[in-house]
């Protein structure tokens, strides 16, 4: 994996800065106009940040059953980076939404429930670095509960009524924006795939150390 | 009676229904400068859309400087660490 990091890194980057001669590239959309193109990150970004929840909730509960650390090493690389996701998705978002609503934030289903699993993601952190002795098995049982939040927050936007597009724009995509979708997605994916393996390997190098400690103690 | 009035003025509404909604839009009786609009409709969306797409690259690029921080940081107390240890012996 270190060997194939650095070559990854640079092909990732290579593909963030040309996306936006892509986006350029794509069909404008009839109502939106340019300021939909922010969806070429936006929903990306958002289906990562879902995905890397799951990915915490899945590899807590393993921490939990059957005790093994390298899945809470994988749990609390995935936190990190659902609450980094998250916050792209917040971010980006309004920056969306001020020109094709008219406003930054409107309390509804979609973006509510987004809210509330990227908090979740925050208290997994807070409670990972403040919660002293027995934190880690705490902040397992959050990240399962922040798991079961995320199919509400996939289907809010088929269930509620809400503002936000529902999840059929993403497969109804036409030929002008199917491609540049799958092309900023790929690059949103390889840049998850890259960041939780640094933070993964920083976790295993944080393991050592203590053992470490632990010999001199010893 | 009234219930047959209903239905054919029901009716009728039905039928008129598509010509309604194919109407063309109504003909510009002037033109409105930009700054004559809505706050939101005179918002550039480019700057918007820049914004978000920096917004994406500062933060990636920050959490990946944030990692590798904490990487040399725990490697070097694990230098520091064994280099100890070797001298104790």
């Amino acid at each position: 994996m270190r060997k194939a990091f650095f070559p990854m890194l640079v092909v990732t980057a290579a593909m963030f800065a040309y996306a936006p001669v892509v986006i350029a590239h794509a069909d404008y959309e009839s109502t939106m106009g340019l300021v939909q193109k922010v969806m070429y990150f936006h929903a990306p970004s958002g289906m990562v940040m879902l995905i890397s929840a799951v990915v915490c909730g899945v590899a807590s509960a393993l921490y939990l059953w059957k005790k093994d650390p390298a899945a809470d090493r994988v749990a609390i690389a995935a936190a990190e980076l659902t609450a980094l996701f998250g916050l792209i998705v917040l971010v980006t978002g309004p920056l969306w939404a001020r020109k094709a609503w008219g406003v930054w934030w409107v309390w509804e289903a979609r973006l509510t429930m987004s809210f509330v699993g990227w908090l979740i993601a925050v208290g997994y952190l807070f409670v990972r670095k403040y919660g002293g002795p027995g934190s880690d098995k705490l902040a397992a049982g959050l990240a399962v509960f922040g798991t079961a939040n995320v199919p509400f927050i996939y289907v809010s936007v088929n269930i509620w009524r809400t503002m936000h597009p529902m999840t059929t724009v993403v497969p109804t995509l036409q030929p002008g924006m199917r491609g540049t979708f799958w092309f900023s997605a790929l690059t949103i994916f390889m840049l998850y795939g890259l960041l939780l393996a640094a933070r993964v390997h920083l976790e295993r190098q944080r393991t050592a150390l203590d053992q470490l400690y632990l010999a001199e103690e010893d | 009676m009234i219930r047959r009035l209903f239905l054919v003025v029901w009716l009728m509404a039905g039928a008129a229904m598509p010509a309604l909604a194919f109407q063309q839009p109504a003909a510009q009786s002037e033109y409105v400068p930009v700054k004559d609009l809505p706050p939101v409709d005179q918002l550039p969306a480019a700057p918007l859309l820049v914004a978000a797409y920096s917004f994406i690259w500062l933060a990636a690029m920050f959490y990946l400087w944030t990692i590798w921080r904490r990487i040399g940081k725990v490697e070097t107390e694990m230098r520091a660490l064994e280099q100890r240890r070797s001298h104790s012996r």
